[in-house]
């Protein structure tokens, strides 16, 4: 049975987590993301579904344990914020080159260092160009609502199981400690006829080893799997997602996601009824980019405003969708603050409408 | 005789286990490894336990562990292998699970993954490897690398006052309540081979009756870091190596069976 709930993001998240049959947790407390781990062991998982939840020591030894539990072929998944986020950027890599499915929740704030506890979007280049080493890609998620902090759970993993590889939820302090109303499908069952073609499940005499690695002395070896995921990462524009509003007739266009798409929403709704046709897209998947539709609209519109909680990182993005057909401003607000609905519309006369 | 009357089923003393793959050992002539290979997978095959095995290799000279193990394996980034294993075991409790690990990346990368994976008394096995150097990056100076002792990167011997003192990473875990079975062992003569094998028994018992952490570390040598000959490494091993790191239990069935203050002098 479906049911709605009154919840924080994070609180989303993690139910959401239980209900999608997922089979292990690996976290490490850290704000603004804590309550996903403590929504989890206060829930018993282990006892509505058998899912495995556990405080590792640290990030680094979470995500290792979601390498080692992800290479049975289970669904696994961590979360954790920023500079968390940046200890367990070693282990995705090793996880991207051994593809491996699982789901790596970022709930972003304010940087560099230990900066702030408030909500941010500066890991937007770690998060979309790799961020460890290597030439590799996550999956990246950007939930705007509370209701997409539960539904991007299921789509993360199905998207990771897809392409085996690790997708990432890039979402922000904001989403994950607002509450809002949230719809839960119902109770799925863990998987147990799961693919085990590739996965460490003891070797029968019947079959090879299965081995999880990421490491190829040869370069001639480790070139050709790096092509192989190059093709792949290619493969996932297929899945690109996103969300337009008032884009039809829209002049100029705002392009923004997560919480700053929602400042963005309100924006729009103002300046439409200033008479100013302006428009939004909001990406949903940060990786795939949605370039074509930006480049699409980039032959409608008159001039582009990136809006992020930065201090302009998904602004090169959408530069390069746009290929200097037209002006392409940012606006953003880095360190932890958060512009206001107001704040964008002054920037979209100053930068957008001032020009022309 | 005939040769071939003295070759038969009913007169095999050895046989070299089926679970070693094909593949020839990366190891120099002479190194530690293979014996402490060929043991684990000789234990394994006993113990017909093939299927339900799940081994993870570390960063070091044993990196390509799975290349010579004929089990399914994880290859570990530097020091994670325990907490790898921790999530294996996790979701396959029924699974035996082991790591093995030389002494970098046990006790100096992976220091806080090895003691908090003793202390959760997680269920799985771990081999460590102590031959006192980094082996693989060229012999560079490890955690357990002898006072006096020289290394590419302590070239005039190992000076405690600047460079710190060896750990003994296997004493300090075995006072961790995580651990049920703590050893010392070796595998440079026969009669060491015999007791390390009867250990690793021991530490699978331990993995089945699930009641924690299984610790067999294998002091062993390093002639090519040690710049010696293998001979001459295992004289040196057994004369330097053993008086600090001292062979045989330490901790069996969950009670500590050794003076480790005095050891820990
Ligand atoms: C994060 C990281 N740091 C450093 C290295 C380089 N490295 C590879 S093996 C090794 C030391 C291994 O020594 P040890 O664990 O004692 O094993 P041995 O090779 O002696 O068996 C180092 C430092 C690495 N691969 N990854």
């Amino acid at each position: 049975m479906s049911e709605i709930r009154l919840m924080k993001g994070n609180e989303a998240i993690a139910e959401a987590a239980i209900r999608a049959g997922v089979d292990g947790y690996f976290g490490y407390p850290i704000t603004p993301q804590s309550e996903i781990l403590e929504y989890l062991m206060m829930e018993r998982p282990e006892e509505r579904t058998g899912m495995v939840v556990l405080q590792a020591e640290s990030e680094i030894a979470a995500i290792n344990m979601v390498y080692g539990a992800a290479g049975t072929g289970k669904k696994v998944m961590t979360s954790s914020s920023s500079p968390g986020i940046s200890l367990k950027l070693e282990g995705i890599s090793y996880i991207a080159g051994a593809e491996l499915p699982c789901l790596i929740v970022n709930v972003v704030r304010g940087g560099p260092g230990l900066g702030t506890i408030q909500p941010s979007q500066a890991d937007y280049f770690q998060a979309t160009k790799g961020g460890g080493h290597g030439d590799y890609n996550l999956i990246v998620l950007a939930p705007a609502s509370v209701q997409e902090m539960a539904d991007f759970v299921e789509l993360g993993f199905e998207l990771a199981f897809k392409y085996r590889n690790p997708c990432m939820i890039l979402s922000d302090g904001l989403i994950g400690q607002m509450m809002e109303k949230v719809e839960f499908h119902e109770q799925k069952e863990r998987t147990k006829d799961f693919d085990q073609s590739w996965a460490t499940t003891g070797k029968t005499k019947d079959r090879e080893r299965n081995i999880i690695t990421s490491l190829n002395l040869d370069p001639e070896l480790q070139y050709e799997h790096n092509l192989k995921l190059q093709e792949k990462y290619k493969r996932m524009k297929e899945d690109v997602m996103f969300e337009t509003f008032n884009t039809e007739d829209a002049e100029f266009l705002l392009v923004a996601y997560g919480s700053s798409a929602r400042i963005c929403q309100k924006a729009v709704d103002v300046a439409r009824s200033r008479g100013q046709k302006l428009g939004l897209l909001r990406p949903q998947t940060l990786f795939p980019f949605p370039e074509e539709a930006i480049a699409k609209l980039s032959k409608r519109v008159k001039g582009i405003l990136a809006v992020e909680l930065s201090a302009g990182q998904m602004v090169d993005d959408v530069k390069l969708a746009v290929n200097g057909r037209i002006p392409v401003h940012h606006f953003g607000t880095p360190g932890g603050k958060i512009h206001s609905p107001d704040d964008v519309l002054k920037a979209i006369d100053e930068k957008l409408l001032g020009g022309f | 005789m005939d040769i071939n009357e003295i070759i038969k089923p009913e007169n095999l003393v050895f046989k070299r286990t089926e679970l070693m793959t094909d593949k020839t050992l990366s190891y120099c002539p002479g190194c530690g490894h293979g014996t402490a290979h060929h043991l684990i997978m000789e234990v394994v095959e006993e113990l017909g336990i093939q299927a339900d095995t799940i081994g993870v290799a570390p960063v070091g000279c044993s990196v390509l562990a799975y290349e010579f193990m004929d089990i399914d394996m994880t290859q570990a980034a530097h020091g994670r292998a325990p907490a790898v294993a921790t999530g294996i075991k996790r979701l396959w409790p029924d699974k035996y699970v082991f790591t093995y690990q030389g002494d970098g990346d046990l006790a100096a990368i992976g220091t806080a993954e090895t003691i908090h994976a003793c202390n959760r008394g997680e269920n799985i096995i771990i081999f460590f490897v102590n031959n006192g150097i980094y082996g693989m990056t060229g012999g560079q100076m490890a955690p357990t690398t002898l006072e006096g002792m020289r290394s590419s990167t302590s070239p005039y011997g190992r000076d405690l006052a600047s460079m710190g003192h060896p750990i003994k990473m296997t004493e300090l875990i075995a006072q961790l309540p995580g651990t049920v079975y703590v050893t010392r062992q070796a595998v440079h003569k026969a009669a060491n081979v015999r007791k390390t094998k009867k250990a690793i028994h021991k530490a699978f018992e331990v993995a089945k009756e699930k009641k924690g952490l299984a610790f067999v570390e294998i002091v062993s040598n390093c002639n090519s870091g040690w710049k010696m000959t293998p001979v001459d490494s295992n004289i040196w091993m057994e004369e330097n190596m053993f008086p600090f790191y001292p062979l045989g239990d330490i901790k069996v069935d969950g009670k500590i069976v050794k003076d480790l203050m005095s050891d820990l002098m």
